[in-house]
């Protein structure tokens, strides 16, 4: 039953018998446009009633051909592009692409500018977590207050990034071989006031959130994830561990120097959007961990690599897969390099679109309204899905 | 009216105005802007009319889902070819009076993936916009600018003559045309009507800046 | 230990004979270059064997390589995979089309690895390689009525560059042959 014959539409249908007394199925476009979508994303899903039977995600609306315009750019020239494949965690984007050059072509990083990714990655991922339990809650119904709490956190994150690097957003800070500048004076400090902060936050939204009826009763049950499917289906990140398989990359590979620091892996049992709910709160609980242990030890010394070249960058020709855990599942990035200074090969491994590999699985049976809450747990962004 | 006077009268509680003003007031503060982030600008766009950068206080109260409730389109973030015609078509079913802002160097122009195959190099070849703010992303700030830039402008529009606004003007458009997609690329690549192509190309010659341009 | 997955993978799938295609750089993440024919049981081996539980494929990725003098061209298909029981990898799988015209043809691994599904319908919209047995192959980036294959090493992009505010180099030498052809 190859595709190549049958249209779109005819493939949606087949196979489909109304249930439940009504001869029709409705089929529905859920977006591009549409307030819950989290960016340009299309579902087509067959309704039967208020319960969905099928549903195809339709994407390639943000496709901006990040990897034909790499092969035409050299290696430097290409990071400002990762701080837009997931906008919303740039830090985390730059360190896996200088992490995958720097296994292309053999660099160390010192010491100092080790612990300064750590602090910047776990400071975006509480960015990001706060940001997706933020529009969960909106999309849940409860219209902006929630998220107005969430942003107002993010705020106080982002002030410290745009003193450190210069730009709330889209950093740009990594380089290969190290750190792009130095911490500014007073940067500790501050980073340190508002992580002991950050606890009391999140104690405020635990009390508002986990033991709401409200909440519970959308949440728990809904949404499984079998453990099988998860693994099968290349899901990476809170969603596969809400799950209950154990597998951090951070763990696993310890890339970086995170084999120093003493954080453990929240599990889930069941599977269902209450679980990634809590994965999410217990992993902002660990990154906050991991943060006052790199502010207590952070070293003296410099921050780039002495013999890392800028300029006149060429690697030798050969090749390289390097992958980080970033908030959203491993993100990796494919390198080629033929010898000349832009490279052959640039291809970008994004979490997002290998979550949504089981989102259909996730929705069937469930009613529109569920499929949004269950769509906002995959916490995808389409800078990277379409790259 | 002169001046004095008009202050005279209202020490007394006596309002003095113009229709045209009135008209124009009522319609600048109170501008709902439609629901449509494509990319990154849109996070700066949702980080705006939230507590700290409250888009709300400048007449913004709330950001419309559908597009018939709306009069202004933030188009933020990257256009792509693929979403042209979706973009088109809800400016186009927005109802009069109507305002575009195209927020980001994407959308002005294609901003940094100009190269891309699948890029739409500015949201200005469709459709008419009016104001465009530079960035990448720009920072709430600058949207909030480009709001009160916008609420100038219109208390710039007069009710009859030359500046009058296109919804009293029964010979401009408001329905622009949807694009189709091809083989290889948009059909047409942009509408002539709304894109003026600029010949500005002996001044780029050995590295001169063009001298109005900036 | 690429070695050793050789040696067990010729003995247990009769007729496959994989190649090591070594890697140049300091990564030291070598292949295992696999034929078409062999190439889903080859994969179900190494998901089901009990000393690897290769039962993550994490990446896959396609690569255009133009005609030289000494080969016709193909484009290939490489797949990267880890282990979630053992904790293992990356082992690197390569796939290689015949040539890059007619015969662009490779078996499809999404009933072995799920995780290969919208990845190999990417490779299909953007290189043009057609995987046999892939339960729904259709474009996924670009639009339905697109008919080139983008990511292609000989893509001709469309034209626009009708204005451009501050041009040099390649940019300005398009724009003036727009400007060329305005009618002024």
């Amino acid at each position: 039953m190859t595709s190549m014959t049958t249209s779109p539409d005819e493939q949606m249908h087949e196979g489909l018998i109304a249930d439940g007394g009504q001869d029709e199925l409705l089929e529905i476009a859920l977006g591009p446009h549409h307030p819950s979508t989290h960016g340009v994303f299309r579902m087509d899903v067959v309704l039967d009633g208020e319960q969905v039977v099928r549903l195809k995600p339709v994407f390639g609306y943000l496709h901006r051909n990040h990897e034909k315009i790499a092969e035409s750019a050299s290696y430097l020239a290409s990071m400002p592009y990762t701080d837009r494949l997931d906008y919303i965690c740039s830090l985390t984007n730059n360190w896996a692409y200088a992490l995958a050059v720097e296994k292309l072509a053999g660099l160390q990083v010192p010491e100092r500018a080790e612990y300064i990714r750590i602090i910047t990655a776990e400071l975006t991922r509480l960015v990001n977590h706060t940001a997706t339990i933020g529009f969960l809650t909106q999309e849940m119904g409860a219209s902006g207050t929630p998220l107005m709490y969430a942003f107002r956190e993010r705020e106080k994150i982002l002030d410290l990034f745009e003193s450190l690097t210069g730009s709330r957003m889209m950093c740009n800070y990594m380089r290969f071989g190290g750190c792009r500048v130095e911490l500014p004076t007073g940067w500790l400090e501050q980073t340190k006031k508002v992580v002991e902060e950050f606890p009391r936050f999140l104690d405020e939204y635990e009390q508002l959130l986990t033991g709401n009826e409200i909440f519970m009763a959308r949440a728990q049950g809904v949404g499984v994830l079998k453990r099988d499917l998860a693994i099968n289906a290349g899901v990476t990140g809170p969603m596969l561990r809400a799950s209950g398989v154990n597998y951090d990359i951070r763990k696993v590979d310890k890339y970086g120097i995170y084999d120093r620091f003493d954080f453990k892996i929240p599990l889930g049992e069941h599977g269902d959007v209450y679980d990634r709910y809590m994965i999410r709160m217990l992993e902002m609980r660990e990154s906050l961990k991991i943060l006052n242990q790199a502010l207590r030890d952070l070293p003296q010394g410099p921050i780039m690599d002495p013999k890392a070249k800028i300029r006149g960058f060429r690697p030798k020709p050969g090749e390289a897969y390097g992958r980080i855990e970033s908030p959203k599942g491993e993100l990796g990035f494919y390198l080629i390099s033929d010898g000349s200074p832009n490279p052959y090969r640039y291809r970008v491994r994004p979490p997002s679109l290998i979550n949504l590999t089981v989102l259909e699985d996730m929705c069937r049976g469930y009613s529109v309204a569920d499929t949004i809450v269950i769509f906002g747990t995959v916490d995808i962004v389409l800078g990277e899905v379409d790259r | 009216m002169d001046q004095k006077l008009r202050i005279e009268l209202s020490k007394q509680g006596i309002v003095t105005t113009t229709l045209q003003e009135l008209y124009n007031w009522g319609r600048k503060n109170s501008v709902w802007p439609m629901t449509f982030g494509l990319a990154c600008c849109a996070i700066e766009m949702i980080a705006t009319s939230m507590a700290r950068y409250d888009l709300a206080r400048f007449g913004a109260e709330v950001f419309r889902a559908s597009p018939r409730q709306a009069d202004l389109i933030i188009v933020s973030g990257t256009v792509t070819k693929k979403m042209a015609p979706q973009v088109v078509r809800l400016y186009n079913q927005m109802a009069e009076p109507k305002y575009v802002i195209a927020m980001g160097a994407c959308a002005i122009s294609g901003g940094p993936f100009k190269q891309g195959y699948n890029v739409l190099k500015g949201i200005d070849r469709y459709i008419p916009v009016d104001v465009h703010i530079p960035g990448c992303p720009p920072r709430p700030e600058a949207l909030i600018d480009a709001f009160m830039t916008l609420q100038k402008k219109i208390d710039q529009q007069t009710l009859t003559g030359e500046g009058r606004p296109r919804h009293l003007d029964p010979e401009s458009p408001s329905e622009f045309v949807v694009p189709r997609f091809g083989a290889h690329d948009l059909e047409p690549p942009n509408n002539p009507e709304v894109f003026h192509i600029l010949n500005n190309l002996d001044s780029c010659e050995a590295g001169e800046v063009d001298a109005g341009g900036d | 230990m690429l070695e050793e997955i050789k040696a067990r993978l010729e003995t247990s799938v009769p007729g496959c004979h994989p190649e090591i295609i070594l890697n140049g750089s300091p990564s030291g993440q070598h292949s295992l270059q696999i034929d078409s024919a062999h190439a889903v049981e080859a994969a179900m081996f190494l998901r089901d064997d009990a000393e690897l539980r290769l039962d993550y494929c994490s990446n896959v990725t396609g690569v255009d390589w133009l005609e030289t003098d000494t080969s016709p061209g193909y484009l290939e298909a490489v797949y990267h995979l880890y282990s979630m029981e053992r904790k293992h990898g990356p082992v690197v799988l390569r796939l290689r089309t015949e040539n890059r015209t007619d015969r662009a043809h490779l078996p499809s691994l999404t009933p072995v690895w799920r995780s290969a599904e919208f990845q190999e319908r990417e490779i299909f919209d953007l290189y043009g390689i057609i995987f046999d047995g892939h339960p729904d192959l259709r474009r996924i980036l670009m639009w339905d009525e697109f008919e080139d294959h983008p990511m292609r090493r000989d893509y001709v992009e469309p034209d626009d560059y009708e204005y451009e505010p501050t041009a040099h180099d390649e940019v300005l030498s398009k724009a003036k042959q727009h400007a060329a052809q305005q009618p002024d």
